[in-house]
């Protein structure tokens, strides 16, 4: 993030902010906070700060996941936000566990033997879920932005650590028109490939019910990235992405009747 | 801050590469990497607030009584996010001369 | 008056680290340095210190954590051996390019593999080039009062560097020994208040840190760095000198220990010394003129000041207690020759590697090593400089 935001002399950022590593945004984060407490509780400072730190996929399914967990299990008052935009995308489009099944990707990429990655997408959403904490959600720019909106004030005035998971599209890494990005957007949430919904200390409650859920083939076509799952005798990939997004999706449904069901 | 530069002698930049003047980077304007640009058509537009939300670079101006403005092209990149959102044609896309 | 106790190599850092009261503690437990963050955290259960203790995940975390803190505008203080310092690695040069002071309690160990958790510097050495200052303790002692004068050199302004304190793995770490501790109201007055100019929870001065600092910026930030470091001499002097004020206990970059007179020496570092000294004083009652220069201050590393006291020498003897696996010498033997030879003082030097893994490290060894080094006097010639002692070989003809 601060290779497109602070690169010196300048920053971006009106609030205070920090970069250490791509893989330690919680934990350099967690010892901010751990500071705002101390020096809060010794009468050395007395404003209030809230603490955000951002991550893309790679820094937070993959390489940052411990640092991550461990700040989220020690309660720290944070927002961790990731934004998941499914690869490796500023080294130039390398795979991801936040990579969708089949996807053509400069490490996974679509080739005679194997067509792209052949691993199934890693949900972690639920791993932040797993981890009990007051309020986590999973979100994307969708229509006029009052699902982020509203699910980002949720997460920054919830106190204790919070997650938020937003779907973050590339145009280059997964081969779309730039001026697309909304219309994408709501294809992902329409396919129930990226369901709005939120956990509040543990109780499941979905955002957004299609009313028609759109075939998986909607949110697939227009990604390069998945072009060769339309070749003819590919047919079966774009069913198998189906079952997966349909199985993924009735769970969602199941937690939530589940989680909210009368004692 | 902001008159550090390529020329600047180590003595003079910050340690570490601290900077200390919070949101200076709107200093650098980065509207000269369009090449494509939006035409905001304010007869057709009708206020619904669905443009502005989308640009990624906070673009598009929204005054007090939350109705948008024109456009400000020092930061505005031209990625056309906003034309395609429009349900009124109220952007238009136009190479840039 | 100061207090007399008796506390192991850990327990005396652990009580300087209560004594000064950072703001945050962020560690992991590894061996031998996991008793300091043990006591520590029971300072923190009990309300003896306002420290907010961070029970971070991993070493690589730990420093993070410190990191953030510190440049929130917090004091922060860690403390790892080995392993955890290995994974610090990355952490450890942002820390010190970020201008961070943050403090460090390192018990020295040997770093994997094959695994062994006893002491030898390898640790150490391999963040000798990361920009931190480094001053290394013989006894306990010295870990405590290397650790009560940290901060001072660290945060001044015209350093602002992390600092670790090394000492012997269980050689001191676990041993109780005799100790004169500070009292608690003149280590506050002697260590200060930490009021850094700018820090991210500043409200009056949002700041960034840790930019993308292209080709045009990265060169003048690390001649910055270095330009610090050497700033670091004459702070780590000027704090000595307060510290003697306070306690009557003398420091410098190194100890020269019945050097002057001497006609060979060995230069070593840590507990070491502490056998070194006793040979030292066995082969001066036979009046053997043998000396030792032990070296406190490893970074910044006092080149003119070690040529000038070893330059009278008719031959020494530099001990690493890490392999630097290069066929050239440890660093330390690196260092010391090449200051010799830049200040244009010819003297035989040869290296020894010793104690690795915990090897034993004994007086006999030690005194054979001062023989050898009288044979080079009186020949002149140095047959092979890269040596050991304490290592098993096939008796070669």
């Amino acid at each position: 993030m601060e290779v497109s935001t602070f690169i010196y002399p300048y920053t971006a950022w009106t609030d205070s902010f920090i970069h250490t590593a791509f893989e330690c945004a919680a934990a350099t984060l967690s010892g901010a906070e751990a500071a705002y407490q101390s020096m809060k509780k010794q009468g050395k400072i007395d404003n209030t700060t809230k603490f955000i730190a951002f991550g893309g996929d790679g820094g937070t399914y993959d390489i940052g996941i411990q640092s991550l967990s461990g700040a989220m299990e020690r309660g720290h008052d944070m927002v961790y936000v990731c934004y998941d935009n499914g690869a490796y995308m500023n080294t130039g489009i390398q795979r991801s566990s936040a990579t969708p099944k089949f996807a053509d990707t400069t490490t996974s990429p679509a080739g005679t033997k194997i067509p792209g990655k052949m691993q199934s997408r890693k949900d972690l959403t639920k791993i932040m879920v797993g981890h009990h904490l007051p309020y986590v959600a999973q979100t994307i720019g969708y229509m006029n932005f009052k699902d982020l909106y509203e699910k980002s004030e949720k997460a920054i005035y919830t106190e204790g650590p919070t997650f938020l998971n937003v779907l973050a599209p590339c145009p280059r890494g997964w081969g779309y028109p730039t001026d697309m990005l909304m219309q994408i957007n709501k294809l992902a949430v329409d396919t129930c490939y990226w369901p709005l919904y939120e956990v509040i200390d543990g109780k499941y409650k979905i955002n957004y019910k299609p009313a028609k859920k759109l075939p998986i083939e909607e949110f697939l076509r227009p990604q390069k990235r998945f072009k060769h799952m339309f070749k003819p005798g590919n047919e079966w990939m774009i069913e198998a992405f189906q079952k997966e997004v349909d199985a993924r999706w009735q769970e969602l449904l199941d937690l939530e009747e589940i989680t909210n069901r009368a004692e | 801050m902001t008159n550090i530069n390529a020329n600047t002698p180590m003595e003079k930049m910050t340690p570490g590469g601290d900077i200390y003047q919070a949101g200076n980077a709107k200093e650098f304007k980065t509207g000269d990497w369009r090449s494509i640009k939006p035409i905001f058509l304010s007869e057709k537009c009708k206020q619904c607030g669905l443009c502005f939300p989308v640009c990624p670079d906070d673009a598009i101006p929204v005054n007090k009584d939350f109705k948008r403005e024109d456009f400000n092209y020092d930061y505005c990149k031209g990625c056309g996010v906003c034309a395609k959102t429009c349900p009124f044609g109220a952007i238009e896309m136009k190479e840039e001369g | 008056m100061s207090i007399r106790e008796r506390l192991s190599g850990n327990e005396a850092a652990a009580t300087a680290m209560k004594q000064i009261n950072p703001d945050v503690v962020a560690a992991f437990p590894i061996t031998p340095s996991t008793e300091i963050p043990q006591y520590f955290s029971n300072f923190v259960a009990n309300g003896t210190v306002d420290t907010e203790f961070v029970a971070v995940e991993s070493e690589h975390s730990a420093m993070s954590a410190c990191i953030g803190a510190e440049a929130a505008g917090a004091r922060a203080m860690t403390a790892t051996s080995a392993n955890g310092l290995s994974l610090m690695w990355e952490m450890i040069y942002i820390a010190s390019s970020l201008r961070l002071p943050i403090v460090l309690s390192l018990v020295n160990r040997a770093v994997s593999g094959p695994l062994n958790i006893h002491c030898d510097h390898s640790d150490a050495m391999g963040v000798r080039d990361a920009g931190w200052i480094m001053l290394f303790s013989e006894n306990n002692q010295e870990a405590y009062d290397n650790t009560l004068m940290a901060h001072r050199i660290a945060e001044h302004e015209n350093v602002r560097l992390p600092l670790m304190i090394c000492q012997d793995g269980f050689i001191t770490s676990h041993s109780i020994e005799n100790i004169e501790l500070v009292e608690d109201d003149k280590v506050k007055e002697f260590v200060g208040q930490y009021h850094p100019e700018h820090y991210l929870l500043n409200e009056k001065e949002p700041i960034a840190v840790g930019p993308l600092d292209v080709q045009s910026y990265l060169f003048e930030h690390k001649a910055q760095q270095a330009e610090a470091m050497k700033n670091a001499k004459e702070v780590i002097l000027e704090v000595a000198k307060d510290f003697e004020k306070m306690t009557g206990r003398s420091y410098g970059f190194f100890e020269a220990y019945q050097l002057d007179d001497a006609e060979v020496a060995v230069v070593c570092m840590n507990s070491t010394a502490g056998t070194t000294k006793f040979v030292v004083d066995e082969l001066r009652k036979q009046g053997i003129k043998a000396g030792l220069l032990k070296l406190r201050v490893f970074r910044p590393f006092p080149v003119e000041e070690i040529a000038n006291a070893l330059s009278h020498l008719k031959a020494i003897a530099i001990f690493d207690k890490a392999d630097s696996l290069n066929a050239a010498g440890g660093a330390l033997f690196e260092d010391v020759t090449s200051s010799l030879y830049v200040c244009n003082k010819q003297v035989p030097a040869v290296n020894y590697v010793y104690g690795i893994g915990g090897r034993d490290t004994k007086a006999d060894d030690i005194k054979k090593v001062y023989e050898e080094l009288f044979q080079i006097a009186k020949s002149g010639k140095i047959e092979n400089p890269f040596r050991y002692f304490g290592l098993r070989k096939e008796a070669q003809e």
